[in-house]
């Protein structure tokens, strides 16, 4: 062996050694303190305060004192995430493929899927063990519910809640242009006629129904499914095991979208088409700029609620709300009069965390029933576990009790997210004029064709 | 005589080493990975991020359908709009700004000039992030600088963002990177000997006789080499997202952005994002070789 080869073998095995070193970490005692890592899309002050002020005042402190009363030393941390959802879903694949990221996540159900076939995710009873199993509160938890952060039959956390949708408005703006309020449309073209009227006194933006790529799921769930819905279709045929991807509904779907943004401008499209427009969209709520608004009960209970960042002070003054209508009634998904669409959020632990048992513990303690109602006092929303009611909100109560007979679920799919943002990119085309409904309906037809493949599209001819 | 080495081969090579490794493991490793990659359907998330399929072409043909590539979103269109980008910021912009600028300040000096080169090198070396937040608030609709003085004079508030994106994110390109162009002009400005302007003024020539005759055939080689240099740096820039997203409707959807977003958003397509990688790969070489060549070219004139 030559003097450089040997002095490069040298090198080389000395470098090998030092990288060991540095990757070998001891095993840690028993004892050691526990430091858990939680992480949601939640701002202090700003997007979902309640939750914040939740963990920070409640949770938090009783759970490590709890632990602390088993002589066990566990602390948990916030970080507070700013970003969209979008975002934190990217933020979590990256993470979770180096086999990194916080102990703790806060998840959207419908990303699931996606996840789970990447190998990204493992079952709660993997990540934790069988001890999930025993825990009291899956009695409190309705199968349905369940089904949240569920995936082909095993579950993968602890759902924190779903929602319903419908259309949001604002009384004042209703009758200064002398509409009658209580309002309750049963037709889509009652809820354009409305527009008109708001428009012609003076309304800035009528009616906003959410479309375009910048606002991801949004425009997904608040706006497109809403209408088309209400069209009569559905984007999946759970029989046929078909996505559809082309049929009068959409058409129906898109036509309105043309009505609304392009042919009378009856809302404002610039707001669908900027980064931002989802936040600017509150804001106009907020300063009664906007008559009617298609959202989710998030947006009563943490958008628009007194307090907050975009808080209405006198929302149950000023803020009502309807059920969206199908096209006529009668003509909506399963021949209903009024549809809604739910989804739901819970909380996951990291398979790769350090501390699966305390981080167990974390999700459970949070998800009791003492936790849970600790919640509903700060947030009145509609309760993953049926031993909690919503408190102390009757809209709240009222929304639930109108709207869940009606909501139905996106497919849990891990195609799903990627046909969301051709539905969403298809709805931009028409709301910014770049195509007709026709042709924005061919291509999404193209791209979904090449997504999920030729074999599994449904196409519902258009007489 | 044959010339002894000081070294030997291997010693020569033991030093190379530690460059070499770093070539390999930076440069080439993820070279050949991504090339590898473009040919299966691997993804970050979804059924193919553990088991992706080889699929030959298939990114490339998909990339490249004749039926749907000139969409807005999809490559062809994302090509057509860098290639205006980089025609209008780079060539136009950045190119023309930097010579007028250092045309513009040729043997003078005082306050004015030092004034204007600090100000164009700051929009150079500030981060990116701070320019584009500043250029977000300088252009916005309602509330931004540059409209609030426009309604002042009377000439109304154009949505810069929304419905001239593609101005928008060339106007703050060309302001960017101007300082390269202008530093490298105004040197090659220093080496032009002050005799030849002065006869020229001696027989009377006006400013642009002395630039046609002068200093522009003096300069060509210096522009050639700047305009290749920026053409290839535009053509990759990736600050412009940080104003318009690649939007409206994808209307300012750089090669750099629509890459970003196949590779890294949605469902993560590393392999159809492989295969955009490898088509820009080519792209960048083969102007890197007409720059080569054309160094080469000056040597041999030299």
């Amino acid at each position: 062996m030559s003097k450089s080869r040997l002095a490069l073998t040298v090198l080389l095995a000395l470098s090998l050694a030092l990288g060991a070193v540095g990757l070998a970490t001891p095993a840690l005692a028993q004892d050691d303190p526990v430091h858990l890592t939680f992480t949601c899309r939640c701002v202090e002050g700003g997007v979902n305060n309640n939750l914040v002020v939740w963990l920070k005042t409640y949770v938090f402190p009783n759970f490590e004192e709890m632990m602390a009363a088993q002589g066990r030393e566990v602390t948990v941390e916030l970080v507070e995430f700013g970003g969209s959802d979008e975002q934190l879903k990217e933020q979590y694949a990256l993470d979770l493929s180096v086999g990194s990221g916080y102990d703790l996540m806060s998840f959207d159900g419908f990303w699931v899927p996606e996840f789970v076939g990447a190998g990204l995710l493992e079952p709660l009873e993997e990540v934790a063990g069988p001890v999930v199993n025993e825990w009291d509160g899956w009695n409190h938890i309705s199968p349905g519910i369940q089904e949240i952060l569920s995936y082909q039959g095993q579950v993968y956390g602890i759902p924190a809640g779903t929602d319903v949708r419908q259309i949001f408005y604002r009384t004042d703006l209703f009758e200064q242009a002398g509409i009658e309020v209580p309002w309750q449309p049963t037709s889509w073209d009652e809820v354009l006629e409305t527009a008109r009227t708001l428009k012609e006194a003076g309304v800035q933006v009528p009616i906003q129904l959410n479309a375009g790529t910048p606002m991801g799921e949004a425009t997904t769930m608040q706006g497109y499914f809403m209408a088309l819905l209400g069209a009569g279709h559905h984007l999946y045929d759970f029989e046929q095991n078909k996505w559809i991807v082309s049929s009068p509904g959409i058409l129906d779907t898109l036509n309105l979208y043309k009505t609304i943004y392009v042919d009378e401008e009856l809302g404002d499209a610039r707001m669908q088409l900027l980064q931002d427009g989802r936040n600017r969209s509150f804001v106009e709520f907020r300063d009664s700029n906007i008559g009617m608004l298609v959202e989710g009960d998030w947006f009563w209970r943490s958008v628009i609620v007194p307090g907050s960042e975009t808080g209405i002070e006198n929302r149950n003054e000023v803020v009502s709300w309807a059920m969206m209508p199908a096209k006529e009634p009668g003509a909506g998904f399963n021949g209903q009069d009024f549809v809604s669409i739910s989804g739901g959020t819970g909380y996951l632990i990291n398979p790769n965390t350090e501390h699966p048992q305390e981080a167990w513990e974390f999700l459970a303690y949070m998800s009791d029933r003492d936790a849970v109602r600790a919640f509903e006092l700060i947030q009145p929303r509609i309760s993953f576990r049926d031993d909690v009611e919503v408190a102390g909100d009757a809209e709240m109560t009222a929304m639930a009790a109108a709207l869940l007979p009606y909501t139905t679920v996106r497919p849990m799919l891990p195609e799903y997210p990627l046909v969301s943002t051709e539905l969403q990119l298809m709805t931009e085309r028409v709301v910014s004029g770049e195509m007709s409904p026709e042709e924005a309906m061919q291509a999404f037809d193209d791209a979904v064709t090449e997504i999920v493949g030729e074999e599994n599209v449904l196409r519902i001819p258009i007489e | 005589m044959e010339r002894k080495a000081i070294f030997s081969a291997k010693v020569g090579l033991l030093f190379l080493a530690p460059a070499l490794i770093f070539v390999a493991v930076f440069l080439l490793y993820p070279f050949v990975r991504v090339f590898m990659l473009s040919f299966t359907n691997q993804t970050l998330l979804g059924a193919t991020a553990p088991n992706p399929d080889w699929v030959g072409l298939d990114n490339y043909q998909r990339l490249f359908d004749p039926d749907r590539w000139m969409r807005l979103g999809e490559f062809g269109s994302s090509l057509k709009i860098t290639a205006r980008f980089v025609i209008g910021s780079a060539l136009i912009g950045q190119v023309g700004l930097g010579l007028l600028i250092a045309w513009a300040f040729y043997r003078k000096k005082g306050f004015l000039r030092e004034a204007v080169y600090t100000l164009v090198i700051l929009a150079w070396i500030i981060p990116e992030t701070v320019v584009a937040f500043t250029w977000v608030a300088f252009l916005d609709w309602e509330f931004g600088t540059l409209n609030a003085v426009l309604e002042a004079i009377g000439l109304g508030s154009p949505d810069w963002l929304f419905n001239h994106p593609l101005e928008s994110i060339i106007l703050f390109n060309s302001w960017r990177g101007a300082a390269f162009s202008m530093l490298l002009f105004s040197s090659a400005l220093e080496t032009i000997p002050p005799s030849y302007i002065e006869t020229a003024e001696v027989v009377g020539a006006n400013a642009w006789q002395k630039f046609r005759d002068i200093f522009f055939p003096l300069l060509r080689g210096h522009i050639l080499t700047d305009l290749i240099l920026i053409t290839l740096w535009t053509f990759n820039v990736f600050t412009p997202f940080l104003l318009t997203g690649g939007g409206p409707v994808r209307r300012t959807e750089l090669v750099s952005i629509y890459t970003y977003r196949t590779a890294f958003q949605g469902q993560h397509e590393f392999g159809k994002g492989g295969a955009i990688a490898v088509v820009m790969m080519l792209i960048n070489f083969s102007l890197a070789i007409v720059y080569l060549l054309m160094i080469r070219r000056r040597r041999v004139e030299a």
